[in-house]
Formats: structure tokens, C-alpha cells, sequence
């Protein structure tokens, strides 16, 4: 037992030599485990580790196309790309302690406000993201960056297409403007790469937001093989890209933009249509923003200006702007009370005012003794009221709604309000009480429930001239139905429409006769109450002044145009909104005297739209920059 | 050894095989690295080249240094060392988050690489000394965990887990070719499998991650499971032939960390496929069976133990390097020796086979007289 126990040199010496077998054999045995894990990563999976090694080396970065263009009926366009330099910075690529901001902002001359926007958007960035310093910079600036590029790291200089409207802010409304996506639509597109690239930019607003499918176009793809930390080392074949299509608008350029400058300072709308075709040829919304600088990234300033205006040149007066429809009800209301039976050449005497239950309804003056053309012509409230008292409110109601007040009408405007035409019907759902006599007269003179929109003002004279149910289009590739005749009686509407052609003829719209001969215009004044009627007509404040408005048609003996204008607190609608249509429609048939009537308005308000912006901007800045100091 | 009438005696005498093979492993380095530089010898070729031509010059010279010398100053060197060890947790300064360097001014030592050959050497001596009767006893034992353990654990604490493995493994290989009775050894294995969780609480932060990372790679693929994702698809995109030199497309365009150092294989086995790799592993193989055949016709019980632990330490070097890169274990820092660019594994490397050589000489000069 203790031999055995005993450990010896020898006994040493052979359990060396097993202990080196075993050792080499475990050497041996890892040898060939690293050459099997080898022969697996390069042989079985060499496919899935090839594919993951292309996917590092080739980004594809989205070549974001050219947004389609917008053109006119007439093929002249509204918007437009321009070729243009960008600058950027990519915060990730940014060097630490080194603040780039002010040395740019002095190759760039950026303005404060632009240092201040960088220096949020730098800070709110998510780091992959690019900061836009500038775009439509100079060819001299582009250059005076791109030379400095090594030294700049962070900092990206590239042409690219931006977004131009030669009109400026008379398309502002009916075009909208085009931006960079934010977080929301970036996240609602499934992270789209495309949104971010710096530069791109997706519609707003208006027509850019509700044609973004057609005019956004395929974008096209750089492959480029890149390092680790995102550098460029070469470029491998493209995919090219395929520009937005062009979108043609039934809108007449010359006729939008005339109707912008006419509005001179005021605030509203105007709405111009094709009496033919319901083609829209004006979508006017006074005073606007300049979708340019929108487009551009608006800056502080500009913002502050325009949100602080009272005229809201940021709303859309067409599609979002609800207003009493005043007087302009009335030719539709005449034809409501034709259908029910009224003789048209039955007399209401007007006293210049009617008892209604308790209450006693003030006209605007004593017209004596009136029919139905005559009540139309010089807007004789008492004739309303007092037919409105004979026939059937539900009946009357229908028939002004039937020719467009408070309907909807599909177009691609986003977010339209359409208003509200009451009727016994619906005052019973929504209020729950019955009509009543005093309903009936404030309905027949277009105040009470009733709130149209501009575009309706101008549907209901197009209707009336044309005797057909036309339904308002935008876009001229745009279904194109024939519109069915209206279920009126053809001398209904030869009356209504004789009627109108004396407001203008010798009623209350006479100042503002065509200056042009043979073709008469036919139309109807509204002044919708803003405030109390005794503080009707010229109100010092012009915040409570009444709204003018003016629905008309020409030649009034056969159709072709028809127009609802509205100018918010313009007063009478005779005197603020019948002058602006009567030009727009003489710029219809000729422009150069529209043109000739336009040019001493513009001088007496102190240039062009674009000049008069400009200066009202510089003031604002000059006013802001005393007031901050 | 080459006899020729024209070639001086001592050159003749020296293992061209080895040097040749050596001299290749380093010449396809030197390769690599120019490719991982994207086609140039700056940074990291030229100054590789310069460094592996000192030291295979510094390990030749050994190569003449009698096995009793080597026996002589091995406590010393051993003793020196952990002074060195000592003194870098005293005040090494902080480099890379991690206390490694004693900077002397004219260079920067990291003693934990001389311990790998010191603590090979040193237990290789201590076995020697005991005489077999004793070999199983707790008296041939004790002494020896505690010339492991004490380095070991410096090295730990710097924090320097790869070396700390090495060291071990380089340690508990001598120990284990010395003779100890088995249970030493099944003894801790069981224990660190029963331990390794709770060691695993108390690593540091970024080791902690390596491993867990190691253990699923995928999970963090843009964090901590970078190296090896990023490894694993360079060498699995390589193929049977490799993309061809100069043209890894994970090294040049630094998807690749650290593709100059501890990650050179993937590089290499980029450009030049399974090829290249298998290539390689048989020269590194040669040259541990190389290694080996020195202890094995050993006739001294030191030359046997410490050859043996010499040629352990290449190739733990090299296995553990390849398991990182090739997803087989944790990222735990240790470079290619020859390949990688860096002078201390190329240090450590030709220290051990200048000892190697020297040994070798002996056996021969032994058979010669004898």
C-alpha cells in the first residue's frame, strides 16, 4: 500500500508525458473547434453575413423629387420651383465647444431672428436630423460656405429646388404654402425617410396639402457607400427620380391676382366663377401671408406680424370665413316665394319698417310702394318680411339652400366650413323650438341663423344666371359632370335676374355699372350686421362696422361670369364690396381698363401688394425692435 | 538548422524553421495592417515591422542564454515583476479607464506581460525544486497558488481581465503538467462554475457587458454587441476566398472596430476568406507543436515544465483571441500575437520563444557533447 502511494520520478515522468498528450490533444482539439467556427461563419453563413455586410457599406439616400407644378386654366403657373442653395447642419456631426452658429450667421448675414430659430431647432434636434441655417442663399454665400467646408464639420452646403409663387399672397389661401414635415407627419408616414431629408418639403396648407399625391412625386435613389461614421466614399449607380405632375387649376391667374390688389388693404374674399362650367376662377382671401416666406421657413418677426394682424391674414376667409349672407338672400329668397305662388307684380307699400309680433323691424328707408323687382333692386327689407310672413318658411328656406347657401361643396380645400342656412326643420333639431315670425324675417333679409361662406356667395349667382344646378371645380382634370337644369321655372328665373340687373341698373349697386359697353352686370348688395342695428352704417370702430358684401353675374342678359365678393367691416355692401366685384369683372372682359381703374387706387394706398407688404413688414420689425430695446 | 560550408556555424545552428515561420505569421501581419490602414504603411505597418524585427533580434540573442542562467535570474525576474505589478497600482497613471502602464519616461512598461513568461518560468523552477515524492502533498500546493494568486489578482484589480486569464491559464498549466493530483484541478473547475455569478456581480461595468453581450451578441448590436456583430459579419462576409486584398469593406469603412488590433482577424479573414484564416491557424499551430517538441525532448525538468508553459502561453494568446473574434467567447481584450499591431504581445510572444530557443539550443548541445 505504501509503494503504491509512493510518488516517484518515474511515476513523475509518465504522468508528464500523458499530461502533455492530453494537453495537446486539447490544443489540437481547439485548433480544430476554431477552424470548424471559421468554415461555419465563412462557409454556411457566408450568405446572411455577405448580405449584412452590403447593408453596412451601400446607404441609399432618397433623391427627393421635384414637386409638381401648379398652373392656371390658361397654363401659366402658380407655382413654380426655383433653383436654389441650401445650408444645414448636421448637429451630430458638430464638433463639441465650438460654437458654429455666429460664423455662419456671418458668411450668411442671417438676421438675429434666424440665429435664434437655428439655435432652438439645433437644441430640440434629435441629432441625425439636420438644422436648416439657410436656404435660398446667394451663388456668392453658397460659395463663400463651400470653401469652407473642411473647416466647418457639421456643416452641409447643397443646391436644391425650393417653392416659388410669383403671386405671392394672392395665392396664398388657395394654394397654402409647403414646409418641412414635423414629428406628426413624419411619424403618420411611417418615419418616411424622404421627410427628412433637409429641403424637402410637403404641402401645408390649402391646395399644396390636399394635392401633396400628385405633386409630391417618386423619389429616386443615391446608392453611396459610406463609412461607420457616415462619410461619403463613393457613389454607386442611381435610381433616378420622377418629379410631381403638374396640376392644372381652373383658377385664372391674371383674375386672382387682379382681385388680390383691388382688395387693397381691406380684409375678405372674393370668389370668381365660370357660369358655363362652374370652373372657379378667382379664390381670392385678403389680406395673406406670403406663401414664399412660409416656404422658406418663416422667421419670427414675419410670424409675430401676421398672427397679431386683426385683418387674420393667416385665416382662409374663402374656405374657413362664416358670415351673414345679408341682402345677397334675397334674389333667392324672391324665387322661393315665386314657386310658392307670389304674383310678382303684387305691391308691398314699405313704411320703412314692419310690426312682427312685439317687435318692430327698422328698414333702412321708406321705399313706398314696391314689387318684386323693384323690392330686389333697392333691397326693400319690408317686401321680405312681409312675403316671408305669407308663404312657408320650410318651403322658402329650402329654396335658398337649394341654390347654395349653407351647402357643401367638394373641393379639395382642406378643412372648409360651410355655414348654416336655418329652415323650421332645423332650428326644431337644433334648438328645439318652433319657427317663429321674427325667424322668418331675419331669414329673409340674411341675418339671424344664417352664415355662408364666400364661396357660396359666388355658387348662388352662378346658379341663378345660369339657371343650372352648377357645382363649383377647382381642378380642371377634376370630374367634369353636366350640370342639370335647375327645378325652376325658366321665368322664375327671368324675373329674379331682371331684378338683379336693376340693382346695378338704377338700385342700390348703381355706382358700380360695368365701364364697358353693351355688357350690363346684375347683382345684389348685402350689408350684414356685425354688431347692433342701431349702430348700422359708419362705425368709427372698425371692428364693429358691418360687413359689405356683393353677389353678381354679367352680362346680365346672358351669363358668362358670376362673383360673391365679401369685404369684413367694409360697411355698406354698395360702397365697400360692388366697386371691387365691378372691377374684377371689367378685368374679365377687359383687362386693360381693370388695369387702368386699379393703377390710382394703388397709388393712393402707396404701391403694389408686394411693395405695400414689404413696407408694412419693415415697419413691424422697426416697431418691434424699439419696443424689445 | 541549415548545414552549408558558407554559413557561419552559429547562424546554421539557429531554428530557421521556426524563425521562417514566425518571420511569415509577422510578414502577413505587416500585410494586414497596411490593408487595414486603407493601403499604407502609416500608421501601424511600418512601426509593426520595426518593432517585431527588435524583438525577434532580442529573442535570437536569447536564444544563447544557458538553461542555468535562465534558472538564475528566474525568482528574481519573477520578484521584480510583482514589484512592477505593485508599483503600477501604486502609481501607474490612468490610461483607457484601466491602470497598466509604469512609465518610465523613455518607455511605457505594462508589467502584467512580462508575468505571463515570469509566472511560467517561476512555477517551472518551484516544481523543480520539490522532489517527487512531495509533488502530491499540500506543501508542493500551497506555495504555488499563492506565486499565481498574487500577480493574478493585481492584475485583476487594474482592471485587466484577458492577462489576468492568461496569467492563470499559463499558471495552472505548468501546475497541471508538474503532476498535481487531478483534484486540484476538477476542485476549482467545479467551484468557478458554482462561483461564476457571483464573480460575475462583482466585475466592473464594461466587463460585465462584455460578457452578457458575449452570451447574446445580437441583443445590442449598435451598443456593446458591436465588436462582435460587426466581427462576425467581416469574417462571415469573407467567404472561402475572401474579398481580396484591399478590399474589406468592414475595415476600410470602420464598421470594424478596433480592425487593427484586437479585431486584425476579422480583417484578415475579410480579405483573405477561410484561406487566409486556416493559413494562419496551421502556422500557429507549428509553431505551438514547435513549442511543445522543445518539452517534449527535454531533459530537465525545468526545460520540460517551462517550454511546455512557454508554448501554453502562444497558444492561449492566440485561442483566446480567435474565440473572442469568432464569437466563441467574451470580448475580453487580448490581441493576435504577430498579427495584432501593438508591442507587447509581440513582446511576451518573442520573449517566450527566444526562452524556447534557448532551451532548444541546450537539448542539442547536450546530444552534441553527450
Amino acid at each position: 500500500m505504501n509503494q503504491a502511494k509512493r510518488f516517484t520520478s518515474a511515476h513523475q515522468s509518465i504522468t508528464f508525458s500523458r499530461r502533455m498528450l492530453l494537453l495537446g490533444g486539447a490544443q489540437v482539439g481547439v485548433g480544430a473547434l476554431l477552424i470548424g467556427r471559421l468554415g461555419w461563419l465563412s462557409i454556411a453563413q457566408n450568405a446572411k453575413y455577405q448580405l449584412l455586410s452590403e447593408n453596412n457599406r451601400v446607404q441609399l439616400i432618397p433623391v427627393p423629387p421635384r414637386r409638381g407644378w401648379i398652373i392656371d386654366r390658361n397654363g401659366k403657373p402658380i407655382a413654380i420651383n426655383r433653383s436654389s442653395f441650401r445650408v444645414d447642419l448636421i448637429p451630430q456631426q458638430l464638433e463639441k465647444n465650438r460654437d458654429i452658429v455666429p460664423e455662419l450667421a456671418r458668411l450668411l448675414t442671417l438676421t438675429n431672428d434666424d440665429v435664434d430659430r437655428i439655435r432652438r431647432e439645433l437644441e430640440e434636434s434629435r441629432g441625425f436630423q439636420p438644422v436648416s441655417v439657410a436656404e435660398n442663399v446667394t451663388y456668392d454665400q453658397y460659395a463663400a460656405v463651400t470653401v469652407r467646408l473642411p473647416d466647418l464639420p457639421g456643416v452641409q452646403a447643397t443646391r436644391g429646388f425650393s417653392r416659388y409663387y410669383p403671386d405671392g399672397p394672392a395665392v396664398a389661401h388657395l394654394l397654402g404654402y409647403v414646409g418641412a414635415a414635423n414629428a406628426k407627419e413624419y411619424e403618420a408616414e411611417q418615419k418616411n425617410p424622404l421627410l427628412i431629408i433637409p429641403g424637402f418639403k410637403i404641402g401645408k396648407q390649402g391646395l399644396e396639402k390636399s394635392l401633396e399625391p400628385y405633386l409630391r412625386g417618386v423619389p429616386g435613389g443615391q446608392r453611396i457607400e459610406v463609412t461607420a461614421r457616415g462619410k461619403l466614399v463613393k457613389e454607386l449607380d442611381p435610381k433616378p427620380d420622377r418629379s410631381g405632375q403638374t396640376v392644372q387649376l381652373t383658377i385664372d391667374q391674371g383674375l386672382q391676382q387682379y382681385a388680390a390688389r383691388r382688395m387693397g388693404d381691406q380684409s375678405g374674399a372674393l370668389v370668381a366663377m365660370d357660369v358655363a362650367s362652374g370652373d372657379i376662377l378667382a379664390f381670392v382671401s385678403m389680406p395673406a401671408f406670403d406663401p414664399n416666406s412660409f416656404s422658406e421657413g418663416i422667421g419670427r418677426t414675419e410670424w409675430k406680424m401676421l398672427s397679431e394682424n386683426d385683418h387674420i391674414p393667416l385665416l382662409n376667409k374663402v374656405a374657413q370665413g362664416l358670415y351673414p349672407s345679408g341682402s345677397t338672400i334675397k334674389p333667392a329668397m324672391a324665387l322661393g316665394f315665386l314657386k310658392q305662388g307670389v304674383d310678382p307684380k303684387q305691391r308691398v307699400f314699405c313704411s320703412g319698417g314692419v310690426q312682427i309680433g312685439n317687435r318692430y323691424f327698422r328698414d333702412d328707408a321708406a321705399h313706398g310702394s314696391v314689387d318684386m323687382q323693384e323690392a330686389i333692386a333697392h333691397s326693400c327689407n319690408s317686401y321680405f318680411w312681409t312675403m316671408g310672413l305669407r308663404t312657408d318658411p320650410q318651403l322658402t328656406t329650402e329654396m335658398v339652400n337649394y341654390l347654395g347657401y349653407g351647402q357643401e361643396f367638394d373641393l379639395p380645400i382642406p378643412s372648409q366650413r360651410f355655414g348654416t342656412m336655418p329652415s323650421p326643420e332645423w332650428l326644431e333639431k337644433k334648438y328645439h323650438r318652433a319657427w317663429q315670425g321674427y325667424d322668418s324675417a331675419n331669414t329673409s333679409i340674411g341675418q339671424g341663423y344664417v352664415l355662408i361662406n364666400p364661396m357660396q356667395l359666388a355658387v348662388m349667382p352662378a346658379r341663378i344666371a345660369s339657371g343650372k344646378l352648377l357645382q363649383p371645380r377647382l381642378l380642371v382634370a377634376g370630374p367634369k359632370k353636366a350640370a342639370p337644369a335647375l327645378d325652376i321655372d325658366p321665368e322664375f328665373l327671368a324675373i329674379v335676374r331682371a331684378g338683379m340687373a336693376g340693382v346695378v341698373d338704377h338700385g342700390t349697386a348703381a355706382a358700380a355699372k360695368l365701364p364697358l359697353d353693351g355688357i350690363q352686370m346684375a347683382g345684389k348688395t348685402g350689408t350684414a350686421q356685425v354688431f347692433r342695428l342701431i349702430a348700422r352704417g359708419h362705425q368709427g370702430n372698425w371692428n364693429l362696422r358691418d360687413h359689405a358684401l356683393f353677389v353678381a353675374f354679367a352680362p346680365a342678359d346672358k351669363p358668362r361670369y358670376a362673383i360673391g365678393c365679401i369685404i369684413e367691416h367694409g360697411g355698406f355692401g354698395a360702397s365697400a364690396a360692388a366697386p371691387i366685384v365691378r372691377d374684377s369683372m371689367t378685368y374679365l372682359f377687359d383687362k386693360q381698363k381693370a388695369l387702368a381703374a386699379l393703377a390710382p387706387l394703388e397709388e393712393q394706398w402707396g404701391g403694389t401688394l408686394a411693395e405695400r407688404n414689404a413696407r408694412q413688414l419693415d415697419t413691424f420689425r422697426a416697431a418691434s425692435r424699439t419696443t424689445s430695446a | 538548422m541549415i548545414t552549408s560550408a558558407i554559413i557561419p556555424r552559429p547562424l546554421a545552428r539557429l531554428p530557421w524553421r521556426l524563425i521562417f515561420l514566425v518571420a511569415a505569421i509577422a510578414a502577413f501581419g505587416l500585410l494586414v495592417l497596411y490593408s487595414a490602414a486603407g493601403g499604407s504603411v502609416q500608421p501601424w505597418a511600418l512601426k509593426q515591422a520595426i518593432i517585431f524585427v527588435v524583438f525577434l533580434g532580442i529573442a535570437i540573442a536569447m536564444s544563447w542564454v544557458s538553461e542555468a542562467t535562465i534558472k538564475a535570474v528566474t525568482f528574481p525576474l519573477y520578484a521584480a515583476t510583482l514589484l512592477m505589478l505593485i508599483g503600477v497600482e501604486a502609481l501607474g497613471f490612468v490610461g483607457k479607464g484601466a491602470q497598466r502602464w509604469l512609465d518610465l519616461g523613455v518607455i511605457r512598461l505594462q508589467p502584467s506581460e512580462f508575468m505571463k513568461p515570469a509566472i511560467v518560468l517561476t512555477l517551472a523552477r518551484f516544481y523543480e525544486l520539490v522532489p517527487a515524492g512531495e509533488i502530491r502533498k499540500w506543501r508542493a500546493i500551497w506555495p504555488a497558488l499563492l506565486l499565481l494568486g498574487v500577480p493574478a489578482v493585481l492584475i485583476l484589480v487594474q482592471p485587466d481581465l484577458g492577462t489576468c486569464i492568461m496569467v492563470g491559464l499559463c499558471g495552472v498549466t505548468v501546475m497541471f503538467l508538474a503532476g498535481l493530483p487531478w483534484w486540484i484541478f476538477a476542485g476549482p473547475a467545479a467551484a468557478v462554475a458554482v462561483a461564476a455569478p457571483i464573480a460575475y456581480s462583482m466585475l466592473h461595468g464594461y466587463q460585465r457587458k462584455r460578457i452578457d453581450v458575449f452570451l447574446s451578441p445580437e441583443s445590442d448590436p449598435l451598443g456593446a454587441g458591436y465588436h462582435i456583430s460587426q466581427s462576425k459579419i467581416a469574417i462571415g462576409s469573407g467567404g472561402i476566398w475572401g474579398k481580396g486584398f484591399l478590399q474589406g469593406s468592414q475595415s476600410h469603412l470602420d464598421y470594424l472596430p478596433e480592425g487593427h488590433t484586437d479585431f486584425v482577424f476579422a480583417t484578415m479573414a475579410e480579405e483573405w476568406g477561410l484561406v487566409g484564416g486556416v493559413l494562419l491557424i496551421v502556422a500557429f499551430g507549428l509553431v505551438i507543436r514547435w513549442g511543445m517538441r522543445v518539452s517534449g525532448n527535454a531533459r530537465t525538468r525545468f526545460s520540460q515544465l517551462a517550454a511546455a508553459g512557454l508554448s501554453a502561453t502562444i497558444f492561449f494568446y492566440v485561442s483566446i483571441n480567435l474565440m473572442m473574434v469568432m464569437g466563441l467567447a467574451p470580448v475580453v481584450g487580448v490581441p493576435l500575437p504577430l498579427v495584432s499591431f501593438g508591442g507587447s504581445a509581440v513582446m511576451t510572444v518573442m520573449l517566450c520563444l527566444g526562452l524556447l530557443m534557448a532551451l532548444e539550443r541546450q537539448q542539442r548541445t547536450v546530444t552534441t557533447i553527450a
